[in-house]
């Protein structure tokens, strides 16, 4: 190697190689670390090694949270699905220019501020808000109907926020699908269904995933929506952590969660890199 | 097709669904009733209201220099790594590839916590330092992903011919190779930039007295009582995002035009 070339090599992997390890790797081993210690009355940590933060995790309370928060970022990811999937098939019949406009048109909403747009169904949703008040005034219903401050405005601000990243990889997963595949089976005396189920599922299938993924974790995560849309008591997984930091001071088991959240996504990119998706198209928006 | 006017439907429910929130609260904001549940009169008070709020301001100009300092810095290095990772072969470069996707797919709150307890454990005081700091570890791997997809294995056969041709590594990392990036190195910018104005979670978490951000403020705003204010913020910031957005189009537009000539 010349000269040169090392210094080349010294200056664009160096920065790379600090980030990776003193602000992704350091972190998380030290919460690691931390998942295993004890904690004091005090909000302190003990350095003592133990078991019991992990073994916390399965007590009958927070399980409900945990089965709970997954229940509600599953249920988001469906709705997401059912959403993005028809979307995309519909779209893919049109012309590319109608499918640039809408991918941008759908990109829109997403680059104003979250918190803002979450506000927004606050305004809509609540029991005086503007769903409420059409209904009353058109006599459908006579009592205001309560479509937050519980789990229901969880899932509808979980699937509004996240709606983005599933119609994305979906629609880039449902445009690549090559058309003479389906007019060959077509011209077979294939059936739509048997089109659908043959060609279009298997084809999509790490897209879906893709966007189940990047829907899913962040629903058990993003706190703020549960905290704006479900009201006081509603936890999902994301508030609890917040919780053991910031009021609780446990952060042992804060920390021991937390790496219980890393395993379970770790798991899922597994299954991903399974059905054939590349880590590169996860960070793809 | 006998469905094409229930597909239109949907396409446009799916629309709505997406504006719904968007177009109430531009709506609201020029409202006079304080309710929200009325449309009233019309009134820019809460524009005027907002100017004076010198909390949300100073929120507004945090903002900006985190998202504008930890977009250099992100996208430098970012740009810079995904370079070394796909010219040079090292020891642990398996590994530091796959570290690179944690940020990307672990739940944010989880790199938020972790991230302070590092900065609790070294002792460096929470503020506009660890923001900015904590915004960088975030924003890199989206840049590494974007630039990386423009790396592709033409690009090695014109740097091969560029040394070749008596060029040495600068020379071609400059003339030959940045060129060809420079879509994935902007895309990953504006992701960089985005993701950047719009964190809660990892905010959260690393702020400290004093360093407040715009979402953070937002955020206990909503918390504490709901205030026309919010309203005024959100159509302002909607409308520079649109601003931004049709000025890149435009200019896209002009480079695509350009280019057939």
């Amino acid at each position: 190697m010349k000269k040169g070339d090392r210094f080349f090599k010294f200056i664009t992997l160096s920065p790379i190689v600090i980030y990776t390890s003193l602000l992704i790797l350091l972190p998380l081993i030290y919460i690691f670390f931390l998942s295993f210690c004890k904690n004091d009355s005090y909000g302190g940590i003990i350095y003592d090694f133990t078991l019991s933060n992990y073994i916390a995790i399965f007590d009958i309370t927070y399980l409900n949270i945990f089965v709970k928060s997954s229940l509600i970022a599953f249920i988001a990811t469906f709705i997401c699905i059912c959403i993005s999937y028809p979307f995309a098939l519909i779209l893919r019949e049109r012309s590319e220019n109608l499918q640039n406009l809408m991918t941008k048109l759908i990109m829109i909403p997403f680059l104003t501020n979250s918190l803002i747009r979450t506000y927004g169904w606050i305004v809509l949703l609540r029991k005086n808000g503007i769903v409420n008040s059409i209904l009353i005034t058109s006599g459908l219903i006579e009592n205001p109907l309560s479509l937050m401050y519980n789990n229901l405005g969880i899932i509808i601000g979980m699937s509004y926020t996240l709606l983005p990243f599933m119609v994305l990889p979906v629609c880039s997963s449902v445009f690549k699908i090559d058309n003479t595949l389906i007019e060959a089976a077509r011209d077979l005396g294939a059936k739509p269904w048997a089109i659908f189920k043959k060609i279009i599922i298997p084809e999509t299938i790490s897209g879906v995933f893709n966007g189940s993924l990047m829907v899913f974790i962040p629903a058990i995560g993003y706190f703020f929506i549960s905290d704006i849309l479900g009201g006081g008591k509603a936890m999902i997984i994301g508030n609890l952590i917040k919780n053991q930091f910031l009021t609780a001071r446990n952060w042992p088991f804060g920390s021991a969660i937390s790496i219980f959240l890393i395993i379970i996504t770790f798991f899922l990119v597994w299954i991903y890199r399974k059905l054939g998706g590349k880590l590169d198209d996860l960070g793809g928006m | 097709m006998k469905h094409k006017k229930l597909k239109n439907i949907f396409i446009g429910l799916v629309l709505f669904f997406l504006y719904l929130p968007i177009i109430v609260l531009v709506v609201y904001s020029f409202n006079t009733s304080k309710m929200n549940i009325v449309f009233e009169g019309f009134t820019f008070d809460w524009y005027k209201n907002l100017f004076n709020n010198r909390d949300l301001i100073e929120a507004f100009i945090n903002t900006l220099i985190i998202a504008v300092t930890s977009t250099v810095v992100s996208t430098i290095i970012g740009t810079l790594g995904a370079v070394g990772l796909n010219k040079y072969d090292f020891k642990f470069k398996s590994f530091i590839n796959l570290l690179i996707y944690i940020p990307i797919v672990i739940p944010e709150i989880v790199l938020g916590i972790s991230l302070l307890s590092i900065y609790t454990l070294t002792k460096i005081e929470l503020g506009m330092f660890t923001l900015i700091l904590s915004h960088i570890a975030f924003s890199i791997p989206f840049v590494i992903v974007s630039v990386r997809s423009t790396l592709s294995s033409t690009l090695k056969t014109y740097e091969e011919a560029a040394k070749d041709l008596g060029a040495n590594s600068m020379n071609t990392f400059f003339k030959v190779t940045l060129p060809q990036m420079m879509p994935g190195v902007i895309s990953g910018a504006i992701l960089a930039f985005t993701l950047s104005l719009d964190d809660v979670v990892i905010s959260y978490f690393t702020s400290g007295p004093g360093s407040n951000t715009l979402p953070l403020k937002i955020y206990s705003m909503i918390k504490t009582g709901i205030s026309p204010d919010v309203n005024a913020l959100s159509t302002l910031m909607l409308l520079a995002t649109m601003i931004i957005l049709t000025t890149s189009a435009i200019i896209q537009s002009r480079k695509i035009v350009g280019g057939t000539k």
